[in-house]
């Protein structure tokens, strides 16, 4: 029978109140938005939080904008609002793209954007899509609005830098300089659609045909959210023929700590990160 | 035990009030407390599909959903897909091309063909396979499955296949 | 469409209507006065002595009303049933078990104390406070290690894992296969495992159990392929009269053989009511489908051929080496030796076929009957050593299984194996899928292909499997089947069928059956089915035999009323009976086709009696029983083409036809469904599936995250076909086909991977990974 374990529920209808919740209730509470990544382990009990505090009827925290330097998006935008937005389509690619392959169509209904960086969980698409736009995250928490930068942001395995009080409230994309390609693709375990490996890629190309900007991030292969700083310096500079990009894309993973399962040993995910890596690269560098 | 919470939520046009622990997930709230069992539980952990509704017109896996979070929404089963009496487009489709045999998961299968047909409604094999690729069928190979949504596609005009509890 | 067509028709089915409206009643649809809810605490340990169980905390929880562990069933409750228990130890009781674990637990899900509650949630709650102490064992989950003499033993008191051992001399054929050599012939060997697999259905398993305590009335409803047997076992174990046990099997979301069974949550729940008093529902959650459900196939096998140096088979010989897991269920130890032992000369004229087998207990879940059981394993063998031959030969594979045939001519024909095999045209299937895949045209693209690097792959699979079960003496009940044919007073007919179908579409094919024989309209019929207190004692739907031997009792019960339907309309039209003739739903005179009575007005003659002549015994109904004196053997070609990514491994199938052989089909729109659900499992086995337990004996495929399955995506569009080959075994001359689709397509995309990546053999699943190794030599 797997259904959670009992909890209190708190609806909220702001953020300012779930703060104030979270500090009354500290590590007992835990936020729940879409629930897409939070539910399933509930009921697994592998996770069971005595109080839930449902984000959900926040108003106005569903929406992608662009701004003058940034298209920023609401915590609670759900997959599928992001895979149909023409501002995404048209700016970063990625995104919309690597969406459409989290889970199926019914998940995209539900899980939201916040909940998934929020959850930092290396196998999920999304985090490593936002560390390779050097997102900015917002944060709000009884101290206040703070910025965390992405980089700084994923922590560990299902840990971030997020304070117990602080909830992420918005997901700012710096604008693309002219010339950027961005792309992902992973290869999924079969049973959960989870990557065994992917790599998100967001590329900038000068008029010379030199790579000016190159962000790699790898999901799926390692123990958590990683860019590939080494692909990233092999490109940095260079003309990105073949050759190039083959030759960075066996260092995606390099010192990383790789997950070993049945459904991929270190090793192959170790090489499924360099040639999907490779892959994204390309596609990357054709929308440049 | 938790501190029991009221919901309003209203399921193939008709409201409901209840109070329930906050924990009972969607599924369970409509199969066991509005008797609505065509719904179905099949895995669990939100692979297989067999549990699909609508949420406010949208495909959603209701053994993921706390019934909470349907609070104040319009719930569609498959029991509201078409007029009492009627079959909806879909349901035709399924049953012409012989788009089931255990039943079991075709409940969900038919709700998820609703929201892939109504994004897409012009859909290419390819596309249909991947609309369906958070439900599992152990019984068709699928085959008859995507000739179903075909036969669907082809016999949908806009209105059947607006459910009735999301009319306006 | 007129009547007159119905057989053969591939009409819509009349199931669908409640099916497709969410108005269709699955157990867990059910609620009943007063019911309670059971849980089931399993082990979390592969081996295990349990030390102490304290289950105060549970009970005290609020809204609990029970807890049971195995204490309060001795002397109540007897051993989960066996069908056919084999010398010399399962007799003497080794792998027998109660319904909870008592004392010991030896695989992880083995139930261990239950709890009875008000309402799911509070019974899953209470769970968590039953407190256990478990004192772990030495844990073996592989089969081959487990025969060994220092393995750690699950029944201590028999010295050995190793249940039976069948062991023949095998001096004769080591003649065959030294003989062979010294002709300049070839020989292969191979090591080949055919994986554990978890059936799942997608309903799982569910039972409410309803006792009267007045009169020791038991309803039990249950999501069971084996109403009767079910019925009969149970009653047997739970010391109540068969009559006083009622089964009631609702609708049924799939089984696929893991329903076949009777297993420890049926008498727990039934002992619950018996208990409490009051109604008990337990629905197993897919966690414990996948960890305590029968598991399927799990054989680890030695193949040995011998060929001519023209790759004509002179000789097979197979280590047969079942997993029977932790303890039998109901057909556990019989599967290998029944079911795979007896096809094992596959669709090939092989004068010499030697077998020995060993069944062996390990700690992981009881294996039983799961799609095709015993054949598909036995079908792999075979046509993946044919492929080992055309290789060691050099002949194209399609070549070496022509070559290898038994010829048309030669049926009724009996195998090596003892097997006495009915009819077939194998080499016209082979032939007709050859070329629907323009399989010369599709070679040479191939050899393109793979000069411009691609791992393109064809492989062949020429499968025959045993159908229609089935003859006396097969099990230790007759796998007779049974109808009971009723006519009503306004001529609609009513048929009660001891088959208990779960997906197949009965409800419609034999309707289909009763309209073309009596010209009576197809909604005049109802089927009904899966009741023990309605339906004739029957033995279920399993084994693709539902069609095969229900079909033919369902037939034979309208002969009979049409017969007696004869002699009513005979007085009626005061003609002779022989000259009376039923057509289109009219009974008319030879000579005189204007003097007719409707299919109705005897029908009404006959219930109300008042103007019948007196030598005629009022009502019209009928009992069949038929019991068939042999099996069918259907057969077929599958032909796979696949492509395999080099950089990651991934198999992609590019093409599949498959031409299948099930003898006459009633409704064909149905057998390409079972056809095509049949391929997709098949597909699932060699590409995704696989159970998997780690060496402390956890199970780590525990949810469907982690159990792939094959969904629509990774699937090709699957291109039929098929030949009619009519059986004589019984008069529809249909043969059967749910297991078909899967027996035949496991070595057919095997043989497609192997033929990609330029190898002799990979073992199942072929998971991106293993592909990648073999490519890349890692």
């Amino acid at each position: 029978m797997s259904v959670p374990a009992v909890f209190d529920y708190h609806p909220v209808q702001s953020v300012d109140e779930a703060i104030a919740l979270l500090q009354l209730y500290g590590d007992e509470a835990k936020i729940l938005a879409g629930g897409h990544s939070l539910l399933p382990a509930m009921k697994l009990r592998l996770t069971q939080p005595e109080h839930l505090i449902d984000i959900g009827p926040i108003p106005n925290l569903a929406y992608i904008r662009k701004e003058k330097d940034a298209i920023v998006l609401g915590t609670l935008t759900r997959y599928k609002q992001i895979e149909q937005s023409e501002i995404l389509h048209k700016y970063y690619p990625i995104l919309p793209e690597g969406t459409a392959l989290i889970g199926d169509q019914q998940v995209r209904n539900r899980g939201t954007i916040g909940g998934s960086v929020a959850h930092s969980d290396p196998a999920g698409d999304m985090p490593g899509i936002v560390l390779a736009l050097k997102a900015q995250l917002v944060v709000q928490g009884a101290n206040g609005t703070r910025t965390i930068a992405a980089d700084d942001f994923f922590v560990d395995t299902f840990l971030t830098a997020l304070e117990q009080d602080e909830i992420v409230t918005a997901i700012r994309l710096p604008l693309p300089a002219p010339h950027t390609g961005s792309a992902y693709a992973k290869i999924s375990n079969k049973a959960s659609h989870y990557a065994i490996a992917g790599c998100a890629a967001v590329l900038t190309i000068n008029k010379k045909g030199l790579c000016t900007s190159a962000s790699i991030a790898i999901t799926g292969a390692s123990t958590r959210i990683i860019r590939a700083s080494e692909v990233e310096a092999a490109l940095i500079s260079k003309k990105l023929d073949d050759a190039t990009i083959t030759s960075a894309s066996s260092h995606a993973v390099a010192n990383a700590d790789l997950i070993s399962d049945i459904h991929g040993s270190a090793e192959y995910r170790q090489q499924m990160a360099a040639v999907i890596t490779r892959r994204v690269i390309m596609h990357a560098l054709e929308r440049a | 035990m938790a501190t029991k919470r009221s919901i309003t939520i209203t399921v193939n046009g008709q409201q409901h009030q209840s109070e329930i622990e906050p924990r009972m997930l969607l599924v369970h709230y409509l199969r066991e407390i509005l008797d609505l069992t065509g719904t179905h539980i099949g895995c669990n952990t939100s692979q297989c599909g067999a549990c699909v509704v609508l949420l406010n017109g949208e495909a959603v896996k209701a053994c993921t959903v706390l019934a909470m979070q349907a609070h104040g929404c319009e719930i569609t089963t498959i029991e509201g897909l078409a007029p009492a009496g009627e079959l909806h487009p879909i349901q035709t489709g399924f049953w012409e091309k012989h788009g089931l045999q255990c039943g079991f998961c075709t409940p969900g299968m038919i709700m998820s063909s609703y929201q892939l047909l109504k994004d897409n409604p012009h859909p290419t094999e390819d596309e249909i396979c991947k609309g369906l690729e958070g439900n599992i069928c152990r019984c068709t190979g699928y085959q008859n499955i995507v000739r179903a949504v075909q036969d669907a596609a082809e016999h949908m005009s806009t209105e059947t296949s607006i459910p009735v509890s999301t009319q306006n | 469409m007129g009547i007159a067509a119905m057989l053969g028709a591939p009409i819509k089915r009349r199931e669908d209507p409640r099916l497709i409206t969410g108005q269709a009643t699955y157990v867990d649809d059910m609620k009943l006065l007063g019911m309670l809810h059971m849980t089931v605490l399993r082990s979390t340990y592969g081996h295990a002595q349990i030390s102490s169980i304290n289950t105060d905390a549970a009970s005290q929880l609020p809204g609990v009303v029970a807890v049971i562990t195995a204490q309060d069933l001795k002397n109540k409750v007897g051993n989960i049933p066996v069908a056919a228990p084999l010398p010399p130890h399962i007799t003497r009781g080794m792998g027998r078990r109660l319904p909870l674990a008592d004392g010991k637990v030896r695989f992880y899900g083995d139930p261990v104390a239950i709890v009875v509650a008000e309402n799911r949630y509070v019974a899953r709650d209470a769970l968590d406070l039953i407190e256990i102490d478990y004192e772990p064992l030495p844990v073996v989950s592989d089969v081959e290690k487990a025969m060994q003499p220092d393995a750690p033993l699950l029944y201590p008191e028999f010295g050995t894992n190793v249940a039976v051992s069948m062991h023949p001399s095998s001096e004769a054929i080591d003649n065959i296969f030294a003989e062979t050599i010294a002709n300049g012939g070839v020989i292969i060997k191979e090591r080949i495992v055919n994986q554990r697999l978890a059936p799942s259905a997608m309903e799982t398993r569910g039972v409410i159990a309803e006792f009267r305590k007045s009169d020791s009335t038991l309803n039990l409803w249950s999501s069971s392929q084996i109403p009767h047997l079910l019925r009969n076992y149970l009653a047997e174990q739970l010391g109540l009269l068969q009559h006083q046990v009622r089964v009631i099997v609702p609708e049924v979301g799939g089984g696929f053989g893991s329903k076949l069974n009777i297993y420890p949550e049926e008498a727990l729940a039934a002992f619950a009511a018996m208990q409490t008093g009051r109604p008990v529902k337990w629905i197993e959650d897919r966690d414990e489908n996948l960890a305590a459900t029968i598991h399927g196939r799990d054989q680890v096998n030695y193949v040995e051929a011998a060929a001519t140096k023209e790759g004509r088979v002179t000789a097979l010989k197979f280590h047969v080496i079942s997993d029977l897991g932790s303890y039998l269920q109901f057909f556990t130890d019989v599967i290998a030796i029944a079911f795979t032992l007896p096809m094992l000369s596959g669709s090939y004229a092989v004068p010499h076929v030697y077998s020995r087998c060993d069944i062996v207990f390990t700690n992981k879940a009881p294996t039983d009957a799961y799609r095709g059981a015993g054949r598909p394993e036995a079908t792999y063998m075979v046509e993946r050593a044919l492929d080992l031959i055309a290789r060691a030969v050099k002949r194209d594979p399609a070549e070496v299984r022509l070559l290898n045939f038994v010829q048309p001519e030669q049926f009724p024909h009996t195998m090596a194996t003892g097997a006495l095999y009915d009819s077939g045209n194998y080499a016209a299937a082979l032939e007709k899928a050859l070329d629907l895949i323009e399989y010369d045209k599709l070679r040479a693209e191939q050899h393109q292909k793979r000069a411009r690097g691609k791992l393109v792959g064809i492989g062949i699979s020429s499968y025959v499997e045993i159908c229609g079960i089935g003859p006396k003496g097969v099990a230790p009940f007759g796998l007779y089947e049974s109808a009971r044919v009723r006519i009503e007073q306004t001529g609609t007919v009513i048929v009660y069928t001891g088959t208990s179908p779960h997906g197949q579409g009965e409800e419609t094919t034999f309707a289909q059956l009763i309209s073309n024989e009596f010209g009576i309209p197809i909604e005049d019929v109802l089927i009904l089915h899966g009741d023990t207190n309605s339906t004739p004692e029957g033995r279920g739907t399993y084994g693709s035999r539902t069609t095969a031997v229900g079909g033919t009792a369902v037939y034979q019960g309208s002969l009979r009323l049409k017969e007696k339907m004869k002699t009513i309309a005979a007085a009626m039209l005061e003609a002779n009976p022989s000259d009376v003739s039923l057509e289109d739903g009219k009974f008319s005179v030879a000579g005189t086709p204007q003097k007719s009575v409707s299919f109705a007005q005897v029908a009404a003659a006959a219930n109300t009696s008042n103007t019948l002549p007196m030598d005629i015994e009022p009502g019209l109904e009928t009992t069949v029983f038929f019991e068939p004196e042999a099996c069918t053997f259907p057969f077929g070609t599958h032909i796979c083409a696949v492509e395999v990514d080099p950089d990651t491994g991934e198999v992609e199938i590019t093409r599949y036809i498959a031409v299948d052989d099930c003898g006459k089909q009633i409704n064909p729109l149905l057998v390409a469904g079972q056809i095509h659900g049949g391929i997709v499992q098949g597909i699932g086995q060699a590409l995704y599936e696989e159970v998997v337990y780690n060496e402390e004996g956890q199970l780590l495929t525990t949810t469907f995250m982690d159990y792939a399955m094959p969904i629509a995506p990774y699937l090709p569009a699957l291109e039929l076909e098929h030949t009619v080959t009519p059986t004589l075994v019984n008069p529809l001359g249909v043969k059967g086909v749910g297991e078909a689709g899967t027996i035949g397509s496991t070595p057919a995309v095997v043989a497609a991977v192997a033929d990609a990546l330029g190898v002799a053999h990979i073992d199942m699943p072929l998971k991106a990974e293993k592909l990648w190794r073999i490519i890349h030599h890692q």
